[in-house]
Order: structure tokens, then sequence, then C-alpha cells
């Protein structure tokens, strides 16, 4: 049906978003540290990436090979970081390891001073108070953080939009039944149910997702409702109406392309919402299981120990880079889709 | 000093970024007479106006070349205190929209009063005498009730007359008007223009009158000036430039007057469409229970039949219940009473049903830019009731049809892949006929098809229509307040008031021996007294 060119209106709407250099620059900076975050494992690992042990190669990170076959006695899993067994593969061969020679979950014995380690040139940013490496937590918890972000936003907007839009489109009692409940449900306090909840299940990354879910889908259903109040009485809706054309096409094909205009401008502050949510969360400890890497749990182990300013830095700052180029971003897009700057000089006189 | 005019303007160009819109205009406009700048929309006559009280979206736009001078001195390089000084004092200025020129949240007084304290410092009863003192010139009815009152309680035509009230609040040399009586009813459009003239006799402004509308332009004009594409290419007394035009577009423009009567129905024709009291009542709610105290009677018993190749006009003032009526007949809008399309009765229908039948009624609307969605190419519009009613067995047979459809109201097949917004008015509304053409309907409404355009577009419009008409004998329900676009189109008319049918004849006796006040009043409004 549609064809492969952008529309000039979109096409003008990207150079638009260009024109914002800070956004740009933002959607670079960002687009790349998550990418780099999802190799998160050739990056950050307790693993080596390469092995080359009597003439086979081996890759630990992809499969799990016992200490056997690098001539040792245990048959279980090789563990990479006993000197033993880095002895033996010497002997007989080469590792290739990561930049970050841990994982999220190494713990470091060699601290030369109790944990937590202040930054040194073997663990960068220091360690947390279980002596874990900070920079292999930090990259582990971005990516978590961004991936849960960005699950939530979609879900959410897909759930909102379809409820914005059938409220907004059939109106009447529909919509006045739609709106008394999301208001009595954006009543409830979302904190306390969430406490409530994590007392029943050990919620983990899929749980937290359906629990901030049920109470986050209500944001977009104001903006596409109000769209959609609006457009259903256009012309072309009426026109096609007048045509023939069924309620789910009109939706699909006419009226839901306005309403994105104002979802897509929402979207990354929806988005810095999500992540925000996780991380106080996991602040205060009701979040992700124990062990796993978060920002919000580093933030806590900061205010644990005041004395290892590294920690708290560290999350303050990755925390606010995050959502400050979320935040760019968003002010970007929403400048793409402001019909004033966008139409500026494509005005006919 | 008799010889300094009050505006001069000389060889004013006006550019939009690179664009030049305006390229070199002179006029001249004196102490005491009205000259009237006429041509059709994007000839930059409403930019040249703008240009003389600085209004235009600098820097944005500009001038790169020309002067304006007001009494000898310089605008275009005035400061922006000397601009201040006139808009609104030695300058006043009237606007099209008289709805979204007013701010909603202010009272006539403080609209009109803020005026008075900016360039007067009047305040206190001071200001409230001056401001009962215009609203009495500008004839507003019970002024002193009104001084309270916000522009939603106002009419149209009250919203104007506080407009001009306030544009006159210092006793301005010169008074702008851009289109002032567009937007309004031809009855209350033809007492604006009565005030206006009389206004400018009583005060001795001069004024500067920007219209498309030559019938308007007609009434008040002392000199013409016609603009087309950015130049003035006939500029004259209004008289000689009525009686005798000289350039080929002014000919063109006088001429352009929809003109030509329908094709006689044939004897026998079928009935296509028959209505029978048809009501759309919309209930007041009040009290704790919303009970429907009493109802705004929108449509009230209406009847009416159109045969094949017959146009049926409906004509009336805004808020007289033509549109609802078409809604109502079209379905699209709930309603009691009986309505019968080719013997079928509709009204119980269900509207499942009713969707294979939407193919055999069709509608226009008013507005080429509301009514085509701006997001398709013109072939996804056209085609759009193609799949909905499977008229098309493949995408070739759907692209054959779309370009039989876009010759037949007259568009270049190449058109097919434009978007409505690279296309001009007179084309988008092209577009939407080929909606409804495709899909061979017996009966089209056709809402006020015509209002949104340019007099030399509507009347080839006219023509198409008609073509049409004959070619596929189609039955037409033509709306319009435009009483000359009505007798060049249809075959009967329907006067429509307050939800009621006044009268119903056929046009030419209608136009004749019009039996009701009522349409007197719109048919003298509407063609000048004779």
């Amino acid at each position: 049906m549609r064809g492969p060119r952008l529309s000039p209106i979109n096409r003008r709407r990207w150079q638009q978003f260009r024109r914002n250099r800070r956004g740009w620059y933002s959607l670079w900076l960002f687009t790349t540290l998550f990418v780099l975050t999802l190799f998160a494992e050739v990056i950050a690992n307790d693993q080596p990436l390469f092995v080359w042990y009597d003439g086979a190669a081996y890759f630990p990170v992809v499969a799990d090979y016992p200490e056997t076959a690098f001539g040792g006695f245990l048959p279980t899993t090789a563990d990479y970081r006993d000197p033993a067994v880095q002895e033996m593969i010497e002997a007989k061969g080469w590792m290739l390891w990561p930049p970050i020679p841990y994982s999220y979950d190494t713990i470091n014995y060699d601290l030369p001073v109790p944990a937590p380690a202040p930054p040194s040139a073997d663990n960068w940013l220091g360690t947390d108070d279980q002596g874990r490496d900070v920079t292999a937590r930090l990259i582990y918890g971005f990516r978590i953080s961004v991936l849960f972000g960005l699950l939530l936003t979609l879900t959410s907007s897909v759930i909102g939009v379809a409820a914005g839009a059938v409220q907004g489109y059939f109106g009447g009692w529909t919509d006045l039944l739609g709106q008394r409940a999301i208001e009595i449900w954006s009543g409830l306090p979302a904190l306390y149910v969430i406490i409530i909840l994590s007392s029943f299940v050990q919620p983990g990354f899929w749980w937290l997702l359906l629990i901030l879910l049920l109470f986050s889908w209500t944001q977009l259903v104001g903006v596409v409702r109000a769209e959609f109040l609006r457009v259903r009485n256009f012309d072309y809706v009426k026109a096609a109406r007048a045509l023939g054309v069924s309620d789910g096409v009109i939706i699909a094909r006419h009226v839901l392309p306005n309403a994105m205009v104002a979802t897509i401008t929402f979207v990354p502050f929806v988005m810095t919402g999500a992540i925000t949510a996780l991380t106080s969360l996991d602040f205060l400890g009701f979040g992700m299981p124990p062990g796993a890497p978060s920002l919000g749990e580093l933030l806590a182990q900061g205010k644990a120990n005041l004395q290892a300013p590294w920690l708290g830095i560290t999350a303050f700052v990755a925390l606010a880079v995050m959502l400050s180029l979320l935040v760019f971003i968003g002010e970007a897009a929403r400048d793409a889709f402001d019909p004033r700057k966008t139409l500026q000089g494509g005005m006919d006189g | 000093m008799a010889d300094v005019p009050l505006l001069a303007i000389e060889g004013l160009q006006v550019a939009f970024g690179r664009q030049v819109v305006v390229h070199g205009v002179d006029l001249t406009v004196r102490g005491g007479e009205t000259l009237a700048l006429v041509g059709e929309s994007g000839s930059g006559k409403s930019v040249t106006a703008m240009s003389v009280l600085g209004l235009l979206p600098y820097p944005h736009a500009s001038h790169p070349a020309g002067r304006i001078r007001y009494r000898g001195g310089d605008v275009l390089g005035a400061d922006d205190a000397r601009l201040r000084q006139m808009r609104g004092g030695e300058v006043g200025m009237i606007f099209q929209e008289p709805m979204t020129s007013l701010n909603p949240l202010h009272t006539v007084e403080k609209q009109i009063g803020e005026n008075l304290a900016i360039h007067r410092g009047l305040r206190g009863a001071a200001m409230r005498r001056r401001v009962l003192e215009l609203l009495e010139l500008v004839r507003l009815p019970d002024p002193e009730r009104r001084l309270g009152a916000y522009p939603h309680q106002l009419s149209g035509g009250q919203r104007q007359r506080v407009m001009i009230a306030m544009a006159l609040a210092n006793d301005p040399a010169l008074l702008i008007a851009d289109e002032p009586t567009t937007a309004l009813d031809v009855t209350i459009q033809a007492e604006i223009l009565d005030l206006l003239a009389d206004l400018k006799a009583r005060l001795g402004m001069a004024m500067l009158f920007i219209s498309h509308d030559l019938n308007v332009v007609r009434r008040v004009a002392d000199r013409v000036a016609v603009m087309k594409d950015g130049l003035v290419v006939e500029q004259g007394h209004a008289a000689t430039v009525f009686a005798a035009p000289r350039h080929e577009y002014t000919r063109a423009l006088l001429a352009a007057e929809p003109s030509g009567r329908p094709e006689p129905v044939a004897d026998g024709a079928p009935t296509v469409l028959a209505a029978e009291d048809v009501r759309v009542w919309f209930p007041i709610r009040g009290g704790l229970l919303r009970r429907a105290r009493d109802y705004v009677r929108a449509v009230d018993g209406v009847s009416l039949t159109v045969r094949r190749g017959e146009t049926l006009g409906i004509v009336g003032e805004s808020g007289s219940g033509k549109t609802t009526l078409a809604f109502a007949l079209l379905r699209l809008q709930p309603a009691t009473g009986r309505v019968v399309l080719l013997g079928d009765d509709i009204s119980r229908r269900r509207p499942r049903a009713l969707r294979s039948l939407r193919r055999r009624m069709q509608v226009v609307f008013q507005d080429p830019y509301g009514s085509l969605n701006p997001r398709l190419s013109v072939a996804q519009i056209v085609a759009e009731g193609l799949s909905v009613h499977r008229l098309a067995r493949d995408d070739a047979e759907r692209e054959r049809l779309v370009a039989a459809a876009l010759e037949e109201v007259g568009l270049a097949p190449e058109l097919a892949e434009r978007f409505p917004h690279e296309l001009s008015g007179g084309q988008r509304q092209r577009v939407a006929l080929a909606r409804a053409v495709i899909l061979k309907p017996d009966l089209m409404v056709l809402d006020e098809p015509t209002s949104a355009l340019d007099r030399t577009v509507q009347s080839q419009l006219v023509a198409l229509l008609r073509d049409l008409q004959v070619r596929h004998g189609l039955a037409f329900l033509f709306i319009s307040h435009d009483l000359s676009v009505v007798r060049a189109m249809s075959h009967r008319i329907l006067v429509m008031k307050d939800g009621t049918v006044v009268e119903s004849a056929e046009t030419e006796a209608l136009f004749q021996r019009p039996g009701e006040a009522y349409t007197r009043r719109l048919i003298q409004a509407a063609l000048g007294p004779a």
C-alpha cells in the first residue's frame, strides 16, 4: 500500500530533529552506549573471550567447558579466574580476556584492602561492598535499565494508545466509563501496591515489568483520547464514514496517524519515567532480585557506604547522563513534531 | 498638504524566505476615499495590507524593495514605538474572522477599552462613556447590556460590529478591512457593508478594503485595484473598472459569476430519494437527573424528494439546519422520520446493513482542506471506496478506475501520486469529487462545495458538476448560502429557516416571485439591490 519513501512531512520532521543539535548528538551517544552494552558479555566478563589450548579453539563465553578439558581434575565448569586453571592453559596455549575481566557478579578476592575498594588499575571504578567490580555492574545495569525502559514504554504505549483510541473514537458512555475507571485506577497508591505484591512473589524482571505496566499504561490515554476526540469530527473522517469504511479501518488509517504524533512526542519521557521507577524500586530493595546488576542497588550501596564515594558518584553520574540524554532526545522529538517549527519555511505565501 | 496622499505604497515587494510573493505594488489612498484591493486567494492582497502596519512575521518576511509612506512618513523603516502608535491609533484594522480575532476571555468593554487605555490613557467612567459611544456608533443593539458580554454570547454579525468599534476607537484616519464580511451570512454581510459605508461618510475616514468578492466591492469602493500573482494589473475608479475593464484578468473575474442553467430533468425520471418528516432534535438537559427539558430543533419535520438527474438546492443562513438535514439523510446523524433511497427504506437499517448502501449516496464537503486526509496520496484517497465495496478485482483495475475517475473530474492522472497539500483548493475539491464519483453513486450531497473557492474556480466546478449530472444521471442535493451558485445549479430550491422549510419552488419562479419575506431578503442580499 504505502511506498517505501518517507512522506514529505516526515522528511521535514527528520530534518527538524537533526537541526536540534543537542538532541541529535544525544540520540547518537545514547544509541552507541546502548548498542555497546548489548554486548556487555564481551566487554565485561569473568571468562576469556577466546582460549587456544593444545591446538584447539575454545569459546568460553558461548559454551561451558569442564576443567578437565584443560587438564584439570574437577568435572565442573572451569573457573578461568583461578590461578591454577590459568597456569594450566597458559602452559599449552593462550587466552584472550575482555577489557574488563569481571562479570557483574564476579567477586574479586584479591583486593588489597577490605571491600568496598577504591578505584584502581584493576577495578576502574572500584568495587562495591561485596567486592564486585563497579564498572562491570554499571555496564550490565545500564543495559537492564534501558531494556526495561524500552519494554515498559512499548507495552504501556500499545495498551494506552488502544484504550485512548477506543475512548476517543466512540465517545459517549464508553469514554465516560473509561475515564472514570482510569481516574480511580490512578488513584491507587502504586508504590504500596508494588510493595505488597512483592511480598507475595519474588519479583524478577518480568514480574516487575508486569506490575509497573499495571500503572504506567494510563499515561498516554489522555493524550491519545484528546487527539481522537478532535480528529473524529474532521471532514475526512466523515467522508470515510460516508464511503462506508468500517470503524476499525477508520481508526487505523485516518485517525491513529494523527494521534501517533502526540504519542511519539511523549515516548522518551515515558521511558525516563519507566527507568526512574525501576531504579527507585531497586533503591528501596523491592526491585530486581539480590545480586542482579542495577543502578538503584548501586545507589543504595552508595548511601550505605558514605566512606566510599565512588559508589554513589558513579551511580549518580550514570543515571544523570542516561536520563538527560533521553530528555534531550525527547525535546528534539517534540521540536520535530511541532507544526509551527516543521512548517516554517514550508508555508507558501 | 492636500497633495500628500494619506497612504502611499511605492514599488512594494514582499518576500517570505527567498520566495517573493508581491512584486512591486503601487497604491495610493487619499483622505476620505475607499480603495478596494481585489484578487483571488494567493494574489498577495492581504500580505500587502499587513505590510502597512508591519504585521508580517518578520524576519521570515522581508521587503526587498519599495516603501510605504503614511502621511509622507516612512513606515517600513519606522521603529516599534511609531508602529505601535499607528496600530489601533491612526490606523484601525478589521480582520476576517470575528470568532478568533476577539479574545474569548475578555468582555466587550475590556476589548474596546484596552485600545483606549493604551492610546489615550482613558480610565474608569470616561473610558466606559467612550466605549458606549462607539457601540452606539456601530449600532450594536442594546449596548448598555452588551458591555459585560463575552464574545461567545454574541452572534457573528455582532462580533464583527465589536471588531469595528475596536478599530474605530481612536478615530483612525485610515481603516484597513481585510475581508471583513467573508465569514458572515449574506444578510448580515449587507448590514455590515452599509454600516462601513455610513461610518466612512460620517467620520471622513479613508478605507483600504480587501476582498475577493466583486459583489461586495461594488457596494463600497470609490476606486478599485485588481491584484494577480503579486502585481496590480488594473487600477481605476470603481465605476470605470466595472463598466469597462481593460485587463483580461479583470474581465475574467467579472465574468466568473456562475451562469447558465442546469439541463432539464427527463420526464418520468424515477425518484432517487424521498424523505418524510425528518427531524433532528438535540435535547437540552438540565436538573439533577439530566432530563431533557427542551429541544433544539435543528431539523424539524422536513420532507423532500429528488429525482434522477435533478438538483435540489437547499438554501438558508448558517444555523438554519441545512447541513444537519443532509447528514440526517445520509444516516450520518441520528434522526427520526422516513428516508427512502431507491425504493429502499434506509431509516431503520442497522449500520452494518447500511454500509453496502453507502455506495449509492455520496457526499462532498465544503472545506477541501479538511475533507482529504493529509497523509494519504490522491490515488489512495480516491481508491478508498473501491476497497470498501470491493469494486476492483486487482491492483491494475484499481489503478485504471482511479485514473478514469481523475480524468472525469478534469485532473491529470499524474496528480495521483501527489499529496493534498501539494494541490490548489480547486484541485482538492476535484479530488473529493473523484472519491465520490468513482463509486458511481445515484445521489450526491454537495455541502457548500464551492464556498471555499475563488470565483473563477467556482464557475469551473459548477460547469463540471452539471456535466457529471447529465452524463451519469446523478441526483444532487446542493446545499449553499450562495444564491448565484444555487441558481446556476438547481432545478428546484428549498429555503430553510430555523430547521423548517419556509418555501419550496422551481428555481426561476423562486427568484422571480419569492413568496416569503425571508427569501426576498436572502435574494436581495446576495444579488444586490436590482
